[in-house]
């Protein structure tokens, strides 16, 4: 279990004050001027070295990620980008930063900024999280009051700038390259890859696109050395990350927990374990709403980072843990996640306009048992022709629960059909 | 010059081309909805799939750019299996209603489900069904079977420069349409027909005309502008059904404006199928023994000097010719081509041509535009330059009434003051030419057709010699012309000989009672008033303005009755091709003044199109260059003497209808009830 020396999110649960005096209590902004000394080469390397991986869901190593920017300017300005429309069912771990939290992330930008070479932050937050929102955006305030960003923002010499804009309500805008369409004025639909963001994003300038707790955790990491971090979880898999536990537990809950934690620890341990005990348990969504479920059998020794996970052919996406009890009904709950992303669909590539509305109305009458057998291959097969054929990774998203579904679940969606089909026969026999 | 391997083939491609281009350089076809060469590239249809190696999934090949050493599969399970399945999403909802399509027999989905589609349908929900979106009087909309490919809406913005299509919704929701319902308000707007893939947007007054395999093809150029336009006419019989664009990269690329697309149906309505004779006041039917004997009995023993010719704006050079040399067997000098009067100089043929050529146009950084409105006038020579703008931000100027050109322009004036202001570089915008790498200065015929028009003309070539504008690779004096027949006649020296009087003349001659007999060949855009008692002769495809006023009419062919010569505005040669035969006893243009030429006695020895032809070349050797641009010399051209200050109009009010043909037109009517009536009631007394 993580020690409570080690959290980087002191304030998780809001106990204390989410403004700049609380901030700085908690040892933000502190002498950040000495972490942009750092130099520009030297941030990346330590990101590189404490193995940061994206927390936004794909899990990209950050500093890589940042090592892309142009090391000289061309003459065009370059972005940071936080991705603060945290859309993904079950997630809710942004939330809490933004809410409880916001100077951490915006010293996270300020540094995370200076490292890529830009001067100017934009964070594009979920339009429902309006309370948030206005956090941030006192908290932008506050900071530019007390010269911690803006021009020679904490004497560093660097002057950054930090905007907050507020998302319209659509899961797609989370997608880094429909984020910044949607930044731009224009709808928001994902871009064809290549030109990547560094090379050509936000106004066709190098852009970075990363998630909150990425941004957020880089200063403490710059702070402690990257050799700290590494030194939590596991080789590849390594640092603290925010877990967030809903469904059939007993407790759910956001907690701040070391990377590898087995699952069944996380869940006993801050959940107040499944309701019911843990044989009561179905079926977990590892990662945000995107990644294949786990049977029970699969929970029991889990551990919970990426390649742990993506060994059993799931992932750890968000981090959001979504348990379900055996009351649950995995057809219909997997039929609602379809809907979800039929619903999401942009619209604008083939494959999942139309995919994802075939897969969520076959699904649909599978609740009821109202197919064939067959038809579980025919859905199996058209999540495969989704999967792999977009433009973004919504159509894989889309796909990967389903085929979860049908891979760890096909006799429940059989023992549905035919006990539909003798349902139908009775009346005949008693005539 | 990367080089790359596709299914086992090396091959160096140009740098900067996608992979879909590389394949299909190497041979191998790649089905595709979405991309469009001259489109920006969407990659959203999915079919363009290809495996290249170390890539994890198929990739879209049209939005991949080429890199050295890619190894590219376009034939292995894998991409059989994503473009069938991406197949497979686009028929699920797309209905089975290719027996009542337009689209049927030249349908991209239809064609590429042969190669990639499967036999049976595996979905068993209810289709999608999508209400129809109104698009105005030329696109029918079945949005049912719309494959969201975005074509029409790239093209609407990006080369029609009118952002009024577009994709609502989200998902299986998403729906093309033109947002408030209203007509698409551009003079290309029919390319999003041709453009898509599927049924989805069909020709309106095409609707269940017929299928294309009933229908003769041929292949010519239009007459409707003077852009000249590569056309396609597919005719039934003898009757003309549509007209589409032909791929012309020089010219049109391959778009084709409203009016000469469909324009067509003119061709079956107000037509003169027979010889008119007047008789005590009204015009009868007659023989053509009869109008020739009629014409025979007023002209035998007139002086040359009373007898006048007016050739209109859709001639074609072979009539054009015999009838300067009629005119010149019978003695007279007075002939001219200019209907509008321009004060051009046919001696010096830079003197009117569009120099800068349509398709160098497009790499002008800077524009002046004198007295025109593009969009209206010439709009395929419009998306030229608005493609200057988008490409390398050509900065436009207009002198004359203000336009939207669909870029943004800089209005500098309204007639000759600023002119000349520019032309002794008294001006910013003078700056903005000369600091110009590829300067153009475009002068309409609404600024020509004026008392002061050589002036004006004078004041344009200072701003070309002076700012720079010429040199020897690079010509920015440009005339842009609406008339298909004008540069053909110019170059064919259709203006009056010595003594010989020009338009304005030969009307006051008429007026005045010192010309006796005027000959119209398809002159239909002059004042019939002015010509007073005079004995006219019309001869034309339709009872127009001139046939009314006319005293023999003698029916003609129409452009895709005949076999044709024609010269663009950028003195580009083009052969028209007969599509169907003239109408009734409509004859060829040329063999009908041949005929009048024995009737009269005076024989003008051409005996076959050939020899037409033949004599074609001999007045001008550049006949004989088919489907070139010859440079124009630079050589001294313009009147001196002060212009006037009334300001420049524009030629043309009415986009959708310029000439005989489009005003017979059902369709330019209802597009004139739909795009210009509104407009002209908005600036006229409604204030």
């Amino acid at each position: 279990m993580l020690s409570d020396a080690d959290r980087i999110f002191r304030n998780l649960y809001g106990q204390d004050d989410w403004g700049l005096p609380g901030a700085r209590r908690r040892g933000i902004w502190d002498n950040t001027k000495a972490l942009i000394e750092l130099g520009r080469d030297k941030i990346v390397e330590e990101i590189k070295e404490s193995g940061l991986r994206g927390r936004g869901g794909a899990g990209f190593p950050a500093g890589v990620k940042w090592s892309f920017m142009p090391k000289e300017p061309d003459g065009r300005p370059a972005y940071l980008v936080v991705n603060a429309d945290e859309s993904e069912p079950g997630t809710c771990k942004d939330r809490e930063i933004l809410r409880n939290d916001p100077h951490l992330l915006l010293e996270g930008c300020l540094v995370a900024g200076f490292a890529m070479g830009a001067h100017t932050a934009y964070i594009y937050i979920r339009g429902e999280f309006f309370n948030e929102g206005s956090h941030v955006q006192q908290a932008i305030d506050e900071a530019y009051d007390a010269g911690l960003i803006g021009k020679n923002a904490c004497g560093s010499d660097w002057d950054f700038d930090i905007h907050l804009h507020r998302g319209a309500g659509a899961y797609i805008c989370g997608e880094e390259t429909a984020l910044l369409e949607s930044l731009e004025g224009k709808k928001g639909q994902p871009r064809l890859k290549p030109p990547f963001p560094a090379a050509s994003g936000l106004y066709g300038c190098p852009t970075t696109v990363n998630n909150v707790e990425t941004i957020a955790v880089a200063p403490t990491i710059l702070r402690r050395g990257s050799g700290w971090f590494a030194g939590i979880g596991r080789p590849n898999n390594t640092g603290t990350k925010l877990f967030c536990i809903s469904g059939h537990v007993n407790n759910p809950c956001n907690v701040e927990e070391a990377m590898g934690i087995p699952l069944r620890e996380l869940l006993e341990k801050h959940a107040g374990g499944v309701r019911g005990g843990w044989s009561n348990l179905l079926a977990v969504i590892p990662g945000g709403s995107s990644v294949p479920c786990l049977t029970n059998e699969m929970c029991g020794d889990i551990l919970m980072d990426f390649d742990s996970l993506r060994e059993v052919r799931s992932g750890l996406g968000t981090a959001a843990v979504i348990v379900m009890d055996k009351s649950t009904d995995i057809i219909a709950a997997i039929a609602r996640l379809a809907h979800f992303y039929k619903h999401e669909s942009c619209g604008q590539c083939t494959p999942c306009r139309e995919g994802t509305g075939w897969m969520y109305r076959v699904l649909t009458r599978m609740v009821h048992g109202e197919a064939e057998v067959e038809e579980i291959d025919l859905l199996e097969q058209v999540t495969r022709q989704v999967e792999g054929h977009t433009i973004c990774a919504l159509g894989d998203a889309a796909a990967w629960p389903i085929q979860g579904l049908i891979r760890h679940f096909r006799p429940e969606i059989e023992h549905r059909i035919v006990e539909r089909k003798l349902r139908e026969q009775q009346p005949a026999a008693a005539e | 010059m990367p080089k790359l391997t596709i299914d086992d083939i090396e091959i160096e491609v140009p740098v900067g081309i996608s992979v879909l281009q590389a394949c299909e350089i190497a041979g191998k076809e790649v089905p595709r909805f979405c991309y469009h060469e001259r489109l920006s590239i969407a990659g959203n249809c999915r079919m363009c799939l290809v495996e290249m190696e170390r890539a994890p999934k198929p990739i879209a090949s049209c939005a991949m750019p080429v890199g050295e050493g890619m190894v590219i599969r376009t034939d292995t399970d894998t991409v059989k299996k994503a473009r069938s399945g991406v197949m497979e999403f686009l028929l699920i909802n797309h209905p089975l209603d290719c027996p009542i399509c337009d689209q049927g027999g030249e349908c991209d989905l239809q064609d590429q489900a042969m190669a990639y589609g499967i036999d049976h349908s595996r979905y068993q929900e209810n289709k999608r069904a999508v209400e129809e979106k109104h698009m105005g009087p030329l696109i029918k909309t079945e949005m049912t079977r719309c494959i969201h490919c975005t074509r029409c809406v790239r093209f609407a913005t990006e080369v029609a420069g009118v952002p009024e299509l577009g994709l609502l919704g989200r998902g299986e929701n998403a729906e093309i349409t033109t947002y408030l319902e209203k007509s698409l308000d551009s003079e290309l707007s029919a390319n999003v027909i041709d453009l898509c893939p599927v049924g989805a947007l069909t020709s309106k007054p095409y609707a269940f005309v017929a299928r294309p395999w009933e229908l003769k093809k041929t292949e010519s150029v239009d007459v409707l502008d003077a852009v000249g336009s590569a056309i396609r006419v597919d005719a039934r019989g003898a009757e003309v059904l549509r007209v589409l664009p032909r791929l012309s990269d020089d010219v049109n690329e391959e778009w084709l404006s409203d009016k000469s697309r469909y324009a067509c149906d003119g061709l079956r309505r107000q037509r003169l199928d027979r010889p008119y004779v007047r008789q005590e006041g009204v015009l009868r039917e007659a023989s053509w023994a009869e109008a020739l004997a009629a014409i025979g009995s007023r002209m035998r023993g007139l002086d040359g000097s009373r007898i006048a010719a007016i050739a209109g704006d859709l001639c074609d050079a072979e009539a054009m010719v015999c009838l300067k040399d009629l005119m010149a067997k019978l003695g007279s000098a007075n002939i001219d081509c200019r209907q509008e009067a321009a004060h051009l100089d046919a001696s010096v043929r830079g003197s009117y041509l569009l120099n800068s050529t349509i398709a160098g146009l497009e790499t002008a950084d800077a524009a002046l535009l004198v007295g025109t409105n593009p969009r209206w006038e010439a709009p395929l020579v419009n998306t030229r330059l608005r493609k200057g703008w988008l490409r390398q931000g050509l900065k436009a100027g207009v002198i004359g009434a203000p336009i939207d050109p669909t870029y943004p322009t800089e209005y500098l004036g309204a007639g000759p003051e600023t002119l000349l202001e520019v032309a002794q570089d008294n001006h910013p915008f003078a700056d903005t030419l000369k600091a110009a790498e590829r300067g153009a200065v475009i002068v309409g015929t609404g600024a020509l057709s004026r008392q002061d028009g050589g002036s004006v003309l004078a004041a344009v070539r200072q701003i070309a010699d002076k700012l720079g504008l010429v040199r020897d690779d690079w010509n920015g004096f440009n005339v842009l012309h609406q008339a298909a027949a004008r540069v053909g006649g110019l170059d064919l020296g259709l203006v009056p000989g010595p003594g010989g009087r020009d338009v304005a003349g030969i009307l006051q001659g008429a007026s005045d009672g010192s010309i006796d007999v005027v000959y119209l060949l398809g002159a239909d855009e002059i004042d019939m008033a002015k010509l007073g008692q005079a004995f006219v002769i019309y001869q034309g495809h339709h009872g127009d303005t001139g046939a009314h006023r006319a005293d023999v009419v003698l029916p003609g062919a129409a452009y895709t009755e005949k076999n044709g010569t024609y010269v663009n505005t950028e003195g580009r040669v083009q052969l028209g091709r007969m599509a169907t035969a003239p109408m009734g006893d409509a004859r060829e243009d040329w063999t009908i003044i041949r005929a009048l030429s024995d009737a009269l006695g005076v024989s003008i020895g051409v005996k076959s199109l050939g020899d037409v032809r033949q004599r074609l070349v001999e007045v001008n050797p550049l006949f004989d260059r088919v489907d070139e641009v010859v440079a124009a010399a630079w050589e001294p051209f313009g009147a001196s003497g002060p212009m006037g200050t009334t300001a420049f109009s524009l030629p043309v009010d009415n986009f959708y209808m310029t000439d005989p043909i489009s005003r017979a037109s059902e369709t330019m009517a209802r597009c004139t009830q739909d795009f210009v009536a509104p407009k002209q009631e908005r600036t006229g007394t409604h204030g």
